[in-house]
């Protein structure tokens, strides 16, 4: 097998306002032709860092020491013209957001034909042919038409299609993959995932994924190089990997991705008037002039139980983020009913909710963004009790703040600190904790995993089953990932495009599932065991064909 | 207390500067060193008052060349040059300070209320600014100065007049500038959490978008005081500033310079035009660095240095 990329002792230093920082420390790797290696690794290890510098696109902050043979020639420290003939011909990248990475007032033919006159072969004439014939090759319906559409007349899964042409078209020898599946929902996921395979089948291309998913990793990688913090920990076949990890770091980075256990032990369901209870709850956001709304939630029923907690799943667009906002009373709500602990969210007026809202806490997806910056900790977390007057200002707030800061397993110091000194982890426990302040009786969590790592989204989830034990709130829990509803949920609702198509206890919608879409999202979920993931490749396969016909 | 000092603006700024834009803040940090420190001690710096025609020898004559007891020469009104090139400065900077507080604090205020709330008094404000943007601000500053002095012209009077009629321009811009930001930090997600949690409008205003929004004022600060400076110079180049026997002013002066210009009596125009070059220039270094400097985009960082490879054993929490 021919080596395509060979990294000798690789270092990357970037310059930063607190001192030089080591990105990359002696990192050391070779890819093959027609292998796929998979760096994974968490945010921070090192992982983009070291791909990027393989076609030099690196800030100028960077300084990098070491060598990369990119078929046989050095490219550490190219400029100019020389460094852009290897980008494209010798090299090609896949970048995480396929909305972003495409401009979006050029067609897409013009921007595929851009790459291959860059490196100057073609007449314009021979550039579309090319064109068209790639568009064809990943997939993407009609060529000939559709080569002639803008980046946002293709969807997310499509968008992510022409990249990849884009990269292949110039028929390079590698192609790196930089999370190239993490902004797209999980069925497209397998549906990216599985083109790529074909890249490497059909083309003979050497691909470098990154990513942190591990079972993206299981699915399509040869090898896997684990990085943690800027070094190499263990590199080995995927199938060695994940059947005995030797590394400490591996085996914890594959103990914390969450899988579907439907024998969990649940709360039964208390016998009670719920806390939440819509029927037919529709939200419509209005549309631009003269043209009909929106409708993101479409006739949905469901009843959130005291002290239960449902789990609400659905990729982007279903409208479950829609559902925890008007139950927090963020958005109007446009039809049905709606009734949070008593009220009716149709026709309430902010003055009538504002002492509901000390019954809910609210929990958000970023942890970055949901604290003021100038704040400390202490002082966001005292926010709640301040505002229902259980305590004057920050001080005398303190010592429940320090209370709750304990609760969530956060050192009491920690207070004190800026929220932009807490690690995403500790920032997401501070936020519940500040959900926690007035002890509610409904917490709504709006994918509050999702922006962390693996092995912190373990510990969080832990510490949320915990609370729930303790303090016994209801909860909606909405996430995209069936995996990590299940660790939580008593029982599991699914959205598709606004509408409740299953729900029940997770046994039931993830052991048995009756709505297609439902079995389908649960196919296309990887599971971090290449044996097994190649299993459940087919039968993804199987129900996808069965559904077309 | 290093930590108390990195966060004040200025001080943090240069600490974070290198190369270029070390050298254009510093430098600009230092003229406008100078200005300030001449404005206070000004009469103490001076030879003579701003309005002094004669001293203990008799008056000082018009039009005298530099040199003997007047550095700077005299003007074609029998001023010294250098006393009133120093009492302008002290104008100025009055001017300045009242300018920029009458106008930073309305402008924040409608902002942010403005930004917060929206609906149509959002777009009523916001139409309003744009009128007042639409008109040349010169102009705007002569009516402005008109109807507050009535004509009349005294020390105080003339520098409310020409501070008020520039605060008339720059509302809009801090306006703008804050409506901006609250209408960006109003979907931030901790504002957000602020609401879910129950807070009024008013508290997360101040407490949360506030505090939040004023990151890019130092910059228009800077930037408003030169322009600040060049309206009040503008202001009495055409006739409608402060009397000479009010307070000195940089273009009262050089307007009575103009027919000297053409007979060669070069000192009376080229001091004062001088002192306002200088001291725009000045403050627009200090602005134009601040808003580099506060651009990660924009601003330039050392170089890493490879140190040497030290293996240090890996550590991991299980």
């Amino acid at each position: 097998m021919k080596t395509v990329v060979d990294i000798r002792n690789l270092e990357v230093t970037f310059a930063t306002d607190g001192g030089d920082i080591p990105a990359v420390d002696d990192v050391s790797l070779t890819v093959g032709s027609g292998e796929v290696v998979a760096i994974v690794g968490e945010s921070g290890s090192g992982k983009s860092v070291t791909a990027k510098s393989i076609i030099g696109l690196l800030p100028e902050t960077a300084v990098t020491r070491g060598v990369i043979l990119l078929n046989g020639r050095d490219v550490v420290g190219l400029t100019g013209e020389k460094l852009r003939a290897t980008r494209g011909l010798d090299a090609a990248m896949v970048f995480q957001e396929p909305s972003t990475s495409l401009n979006p007032v050029y067609t897409v033919g013009w921007q595929l034909a851009e790459g291959l006159r860059a490196h100057g072969k073609y007449s314009r004439r021979q550039a579309r042919a090319k064109a068209i014939e790639y568009l064809g090759k990943v997939g993407i319906p009609e060529p000939e038409k559709r080569i002639d559409h803008y980046p946002h007349q293709f969807s997310g899964g499509q968008k992510q299609r022409v990249v990849i042409a884009m990269a292949l078209a110039l028929d390079p020898e590698l192609i790196i993959a930089d999370e190239p599946t993490t902004a797209l929902d999980v069925t497209v996921q397998a549906e990216i995932l599985d083109l790529l395979r074909r890249c490497r089948d059909e083309f003979g291309t050497a691909i470098i994924l990154i990513t942190h998913n591990m079972g993206v990793v299981a699915d399509l990688a040869d090898r896997v190089v684990v990085m943690y913090e800027g070094k190499v920990v263990e590199q080995a076949t995927a199938t060695k990997l994940f059947g005995s990890p030797q590394h400490p770091y591996t085996q914890k980075l594959l103990a914390a991705v969450p899988r579907i256990d439907t024998t969990r032990e649940r709360t039964p369901v208390a016998e009670a008037p719920p806390v939440v209870r819509a029927t037919d709850l529709v939200i419509e956001y209005p549309g631009r002039f003269g043209r009909g709304g929106f409708r993101a939630v479409d006739r949905v029923s469901f009843t959130i139980a005291p002290g239960e907690v449902l789990g609400l799943v659905g990729e982007s667009g279903s409208g479950k983020t829609t559902i925890g906002r008007a139950i927090g009373g963020l958005t109007k709500i446009s039809g049905g009913s709606l009734q949070v602990l008593g009220h009716e969210m149709l026709t309430v007026r902010e003055r009538g909710f504002k002492p509901v809202r000390e019954q809910i806490g609210f929990v958000f997806q970023d942890p970055a963004s949901s604290f003021n910056p100038l704040l400390t900790i202490a002082q966001c977390v005292a926010e709640p009790l301040i505002v229902h007057g259980r305590a004057g200002d920050a001080t005398a707030a303190r010592p429940r703040v320090d209370e709750l800061l304990e609760a969530v397993q956060l050192p009491r110091a920690f207070g004190d600190r800026y929220p932009h000194e807490l690690s995403g982890g500790q920032r997401q426990r501070a936020s519940l904790a500040r959900a926690l302040a007035l002890e509610p009786t409904l917490l709504i969590a709006d994918e509050p995993t999702s922006a962390l790592d693996v092995s912190v989204q373990a510990r969080v989830l832990e510490l949320f089953a915990e609370l729930q034990n303790q303090f016994g709130f209801a909860a909606l829990f909405i996430s995209h990932d069936l995996a990590v509803v299940d660790t939580v949920s008593d029982r599991i609702a699914v959205l598709y495009r606004g509408e409740l198509v299953e729900e029940g206890p997770p046994a039931q919608v993830l052991g048995a599932p009756e709505h297609p879409y439902t079995q389908r999202l649960l196919a296309s979920l990887p599971v971090p065991d290449p044996a097994e993931q190649a299993v459940r490749r087919e039968e993804l396969r199987a129900l996808t064909t069965r559904g077309e016909e | 207390m290093t930590k108390i000092l990195d966060r004040l603006p200025v001080v943090r700024h240069v600490r974070q500067s290198v190369g270029l834009q070390r050298g254009m803040l510093v430098t600009g940090l230092a003229i406008t060193a100078v200005f300030v420190l001449t404005a206070i001690f000004a009469p103490i710096i001076a030879p003579y008052g701003y309005s002094q025609l004669r001293d203990a020898s008799g008056t000082f004559g018009a039009q005298l060349p530099p040199g003997g007891a007047h550095l700077l020469g005299t003007t074609v009104g029998g001023y010294d040059v250098l006393s009133r090139v120093i009492w302008g400065t002290q104008t100025a900077v009055i001017v300045i300070i009242v300018a920029v507080l009458l106008s930073i604090f309305a402008g924040v205020a409608l902002g942010l209320i403005s930004g917060y709330i929206g609906g149509w008094l959002d777009r009523v404000l916001v139409v309003i600014a744009d009128a007042i943007y639409a008109f040349p601000s010169l102009l705007l500053a002569i009516v402005a100065a008109i109807a507050i002095s009535g004509g009349q012209s005294s020390f105080w009077g003339g520098i409310l007049a020409a501070a008020i009629s520039i605060t008339f321009v720059f509302i809009p811009q801090y306006f703008r500038v804050i409506r901006a930001e609250t209408v960006r930090i109003k979907s931030e997600a901790y504002v957000e959490s602020a609401k879910v949690i129950g807070s009024g409008a008013p508290r997360i205003m101040v407490q949360h978008v506030l505090r939040n929004a004023t990151r890019t004022l130092p910059l228009i600060f800077t930037l408003n005081s030169s322009e600040a400076i060049l309206t009040l110079a503008g202001l009495g180049f055409l006739g409608f500033g402060i009397e000479p026997t009010a307070a000195a002013e940089w273009g009262y002066d050089l307007n009575k310079s103009l027919s000297d210009v053409t007979s060669g009596i070069w000192w009376t125009s080229l001091f004062p035009g001088l002192a306002i070059v200088l001291s725009v220039l000045g403050i627009t270094l200090v602005g134009e660095s601040l808003n580099d400097l506060a651009d990660p985009r924009l601003r330039t960082r050392r170089r890493a240095e490879v140190a040497a490879h030290t293996p240090d054993p890996l550590e991991v929490q299980p």
